[in-house]
């Protein structure tokens, strides 16, 4: 599903954490905000999440206006920067728990929930981990719960924060490659926020380059290391 | 983990043997004569003229009519707050409003006003001289000398207990977790049913003891405005008050020993409880 930003501004008290900023995202994309620390990533995820409302400006998710929708309805995948796993409940428990909250005719029977955990573990590549706690699980790991979580409640887009902000190197890289290749097997419209160039540039197919609040430029990683719009760009991108 | 369970026990601090025995040692005494004996000391006295006198001092309509007082009282007073201090401290914890500052020190309140202070002002607000008390009266509805402004007094001084408890727990586990179960499509009951209650039951349940031990165990206020009426208006602390200066003795301590041993009760409820669940316990835990 493809998203539209218009004039999007978002101020908490007197800070201006977003700019009015426009953006168009095409359907199935994976897009990177990148920027500093404070540059306003986050803010625009949690927007685009229902998590925040913003001052002014519009949301389209399909070309229907979901500025109003709340964070229920809006069905965003969201993993949240430290993951915010359910630290009492089992691994099961937390990729089922999108499941259960469902209204009772949406339900799935217990059977088809146990199906399509186990089915999420699969892809995650963890498949004997359903009936750990989150503190028995490794940094990558949890992450990883957390897209299965995620993924569970169907949403119609994937937002990340910093999704391998907490992991070594060596993790970071690998987790990297797991989210592309989760990307294109089930074809969502990504978002996730970074500060590491790198990351974005080797992951996404179209980078936004944000900076104190505003959008500096968008483009696919090669046009913005080949023609940066603004110093900031060229010198934040320079590996 | 298992690695580190494999280490050979290494002391992590260095005092010499001399000094930790002697702080171990110290605290042993100061525990023995400070808590355990005066709590022995109750029991010796409840019991100094034979089971008999005890069973019979139990029998005694005053102290059944107080025995049942304090635990309505508590039953009533302890679920209220526990309500109202989860409430507090989600706003608190969870909002950012105009006045928070001034809500917290709001909620501190009864523990610096003293006791005896607040029983008066409630007999000021509510009492007979007042218009407010003088128009309740005159509607049959009494606060001052009745069973409502004991429930009153009871709140007032027993409310800080669980948000007190929980504030600091709900500011370090901060909001991620609910906002997940929001975006996973949770409304906001199934959240704190299913999230926020069960991360901060531990600081609850603790609040809810802290908070029961002092709604039975509260004298000042609950003396002030109940006005100590025999078999009306007495609750367990007034009761033993009121034996004691009647040199009825084993009637005063076989009161004070059946007070105590509900709070032993209730510090059982908890070590049995934690007992129970230490798994669950450690796998909360922060990561
Ligand atoms: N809840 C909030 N209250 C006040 N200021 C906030 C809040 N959230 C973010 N900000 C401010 O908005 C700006 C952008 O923050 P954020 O979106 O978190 O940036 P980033 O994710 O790029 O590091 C920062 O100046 C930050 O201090
Ligand atoms: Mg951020």
């Amino acid at each position: 599903m493809n998203i539209e930003i218009e004039e999007l501004a978002k101020e908490f008290g007197t800070t201006r954490a977003l700019h009015p900023v426009s953006l168009s995202i095409p359907s199935g994309a994976l897009v990177a905000l990148l920027g500093p620390s404070g540059s306003g990533k986050t803010t625009l995820l949690r927007i685009l999440g229902g998590l925040e409302f913003p001052t002014s400006g519009r949301v389209l998710f399909g070309g229907q206006d979901a500025t109003g929708l709340s964070v229920q309805e809006r069905r965003a995948g969201f993993v949240f920067q430290s993951y915010a796993l359910f630290k009492h409940m089992t691994v099961f428990e937390n990729i089922a728990y999108g499941l259960r909250a469902r209204k009772r005719h949406e339900r799935p029977a217990e059977a088809e929930i146990g199906r399509r955990v186990n089915k999420l573990l699969d892809l995650i590549q963890l498949p004997d981990i359903g009936t750990r706690y989150p503190n028995q699980l490794s940094g990558g790991q949890r992450q990883r719960v957390a897209l299965a979580r995620a993924l569970a409640i169907e949403p119609r887009m994937l937002l990340l924060d910093e999704p391998f902000g907490a992991l070594d190197a060596k993790v970071r890289k690998e987790l990297r490659q797991g989210l592309r290749e989760i990307h294109d097997r089930t074809g969502l419209t990504t978002v996730f926020v970074t500060h590491d160039q790198e990351e974005a540039m080797e992951l996404a197919d179209l980078v936004v380059v944000m900076s104190m609040g505003r959008i500096e430029q968008v483009g696919k990683p090669a046009e913005i290391r080949a023609k940066p719009a603004t110093d900031f760009v060229r010198s934040f991108t320079a590996a | 983990m298992s690695d580190i369970a494999l280490t050979p026990p290494v002391p992590v601090t260095t005092e010499p043997v001399l000094i930790r025995s002697l702080l171990i040692g110290l605290s042993l005494v100061f525990v023995a004569l400070f808590l355990f004996a005066p709590l022995v000391t109750v029991f010796v006295e409840a019991l100094r003229q034979g089971w008999g006198a005890t069973v019979d001092a139990l029998r005694l309509p005053d102290a059944q009519a107080a025995i049942r007082m304090t635990l309505t009282i508590a039953a009533i007073a302890v679920p209220i707050n526990a309500v109202f201090g989860i409430a507090a401290a989600w706003a608190i914890t969870k909002f950012d409003f105009r006045g928070k500052a001034f809500l917290i020190t709001l909620i501190d309140l009864p523990f610096s006003v003293s006791p005896v202070v607040a029983g008066l002002m409630l007999v000021l607000l509510f009492g007979a001289n007042s218009t407010l008390g003088g128009w309740l009266i005159a509607n049959g509805m009494p606060i001052v000398f009745a069973f409502p402004g004991i429930v009153l007094a009871t709140l007032f001084v027993t409310f800080p207990f669980v948000a007190r408890e929980l504030i600091p727990v709900m500011i370090e586990q901060g909001r991620a977790e609910e906002e997940a179960a929001l975006t996973l499509g949770a409304s906001g009951w199934r959240t704190f049913f299913t999230v926020t209650l069960p991360n901060i039951r531990w600081a609850l349940l603790y609040g809810v003891l802290l908070c029961n031990a002092r709604a039975m165990g509260e004298f000042g206020a609950v003396a002030v405005v109940s006005g100590k009426i025999r078999g009306e208006t007495a609750t367990m602390p007034t009761m033993v008050e009121m034996f004691y200066n009647e040199y009825l003795s084993v009637a005063a301590f076989t009161l004070a020993a059946v007070l105590a041993m509900l709070a032993l009760l209730t510090l059982l409820l908890k070590s049995l409880l934690e007992w129970r669940h230490a798994d669950l316990l450690a796998a909360t835990r922060r990561h």
